[in-house]
């Protein structure tokens, strides 16, 4: 049976008329062709799905796109600026090679994003912590944990300057 | 793999939803967080042909203290309790950073967990541990099932096909108590769960049993350990995981001791 429903992307509605048995990164890839997001072994496991909904991380193997209508989702697709220029976080997994293969790359991204968003003082171990539940074959992670960390020290210090700015 | 096809159904109230299951039977499932079932239906372990979500219900989500019990809406996600500030009742916030991972744990739901009934499942074991009140809604109003008598058997439960849980009730607080556990790898199910209420003098086991194994009045960790039937499995003997279980009581302990 085909149902029709209303998804928010990135910012961008579309309309879509799709089985109810679409998962969410089904949707992303497929009907929407944003395969930025990767699949890998749809039971929760890898993390390769990671995505925000209403700025929370999830695995979007685990969530039927249905369930989702009236969310806000973000894919790895919003990160960079729509001429390509990668965002502060992206240019830390760059810098730090945070990434070799680039499988788990899109889901470590929105983890981070996410996870940052909503801690910005989180400690390494802490990073460490959160990005065990995503799965690398090929970096060990230290570089991974480096990257975000890295990540997180520079927005904070550059909110500090901004405040330091405003009182001054 | 993909999970075969199923008509979609989402209920706006708890009525509405109980409505669903009675009038669709035993064909239909309820869906929260998905986080157990969608995998379920992507490994075509559970094939139903209708779901009823339930994460559009208002009012289902939500941490709310009434006098000297919390009670615990069956939508509030691991993370929001994670997050919570529960004073007495801080042994569940602390308890949450077993449960998988942090993108499991923003989707997935106290009432998901309960309704699920893994025996090593870190909301069974806490339920039982502190006399949980399972609340449910039928066709014919809400009944309460203490959490002693909720969980029957591996992934099978007291909760009839057309009830729903709406809220999870722990009566009274437990400051000295704490849960922790052991698996091979970070945010699997744990091989052994071990949960300890000093004051209430009781001991929750999970991974030992079908259902969470409690034991009142409980002894030191070594004979809790020694009175249990374990059987060799593959990977795991008896003797290992006897041994995880005298360890892991010992160290709730010392952790609830701390408050
Ligand atoms: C990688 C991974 C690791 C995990 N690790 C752990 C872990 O260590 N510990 C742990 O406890 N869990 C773990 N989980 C499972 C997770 O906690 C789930 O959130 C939980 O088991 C089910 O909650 P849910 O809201 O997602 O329920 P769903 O998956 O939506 O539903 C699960 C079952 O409960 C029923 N149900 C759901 N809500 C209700 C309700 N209100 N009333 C009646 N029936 C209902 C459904 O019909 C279904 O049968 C893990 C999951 C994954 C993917
Ligand atoms: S594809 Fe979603 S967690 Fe592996
Ligand atoms: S970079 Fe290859 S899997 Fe992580």
């Amino acid at each position: 049976m085909i149902q029709l429903i209303e998804l928010t992307v990135n910012g961008e509605r579309h309309d879509l008329a799709i089985e109810p048995r679409r998962t969410l990164v089904d949707v992303l890839r497929h009907d929407l062709g944003l395969t930025g997001t990767h699949v890998g072994c749809e039971h929760g496991i890898c993390g390769a799905c990671t995505v925000l909904v209403d700025g929370a991380p999830a695995r979007a193997c685990l969530l039927f796109a249905a369930q989702v209508e009236g969310a806000e989702i973000r894919t790895v697709e919003s990160l960079a600026e729509p001429d390509g220029t990668l965002n502060d976080l992206q240019r830390c997994f760059s810098e730090h090679h945070g990434l070799q293969c680039g499988f788990c790359t899109p889901g470590m991204l929105m983890l981070a994003e996410g996870y940052l968003a909503e801690e910005p003082e989180a400690t390494k171990e802490e990073i460490r912590e959160v990005v065990a539940s995503n799965l690398c074959r090929c970096t060990g992670y230290q570089t991974i944990v480096e990257a975000i960390d890295d990540c997180a020290s520079r927005r904070r210090a550059a909110f500090q300057d901004q405040l330091d700015r405003s009182t001054a | 793999m993909k999970p075969a096809a199923f008509t979609y159904h989402r209920a706006r109230t708890t009525a509405g939803a109980v409505g669903l299951l009675t009038e669709l039977g035993d064909d239909a499932k309820v869906i929260a967080g998905g986080q157990s079932l969608v995998a379920m239906m992507n490994f075509r372990l559970a094939r139903p042909e209708h779901l009823v979500d339930i994460t559009h219900v208002e009012g289902l989500a939500g941490i709310r203290r009434d006098g000297d019990s919390l009670r615990l809406g069956a939508l509030t996600t691991h993370r929001a309790v994670e997050k919570a500030d529960l004073g007495d009742f801080a042994v569940l916030s602390r308890a949450m950073r077993w449960v998988g991972h942090l993108p499991i744990r923003t989707r997935g739901t106290v009432g998901g967990s309960i309704a699920h009934a893994d025996a090593a499942a870190e909301w069974c074991l806490l339920a039982v541990l502190l006399d949980a009140r399972i609340r449910a809604e039928g066709p014919s109003g809400v009944r309460e099932i203490r959490a002693v008598d909720f969980f029957r058997g591996p992934f099978t439960t007291a909760l009839q096909p057309d009830e729903l849980i709406v809220e999870v009730v722990f009566p009274r607080p437990a400051p000295r108590a704490a849960l922790t556990e052991y698996a091979d790898r970070r945010g699997d199910f744990a091989l052994v769960a071990a949960a300890v209420d000093l004051d209430a003098d009781r001991v929750v086991l999970g991974g030992v049993a079908p259902t969470p194994v409690l034991v009142e009045r409980a002894g030191t960790a070594e004979e809790i350990a020694g009175a249990l039937e374990l059987r060799d499995e593959p990977g795991i003997s008896a003797h290992y995981r006897r041994g995880l279980v005298r360890t892991l009581v010992q160290r709730a302990r010392k952790e609830a001791s701390r408050g």
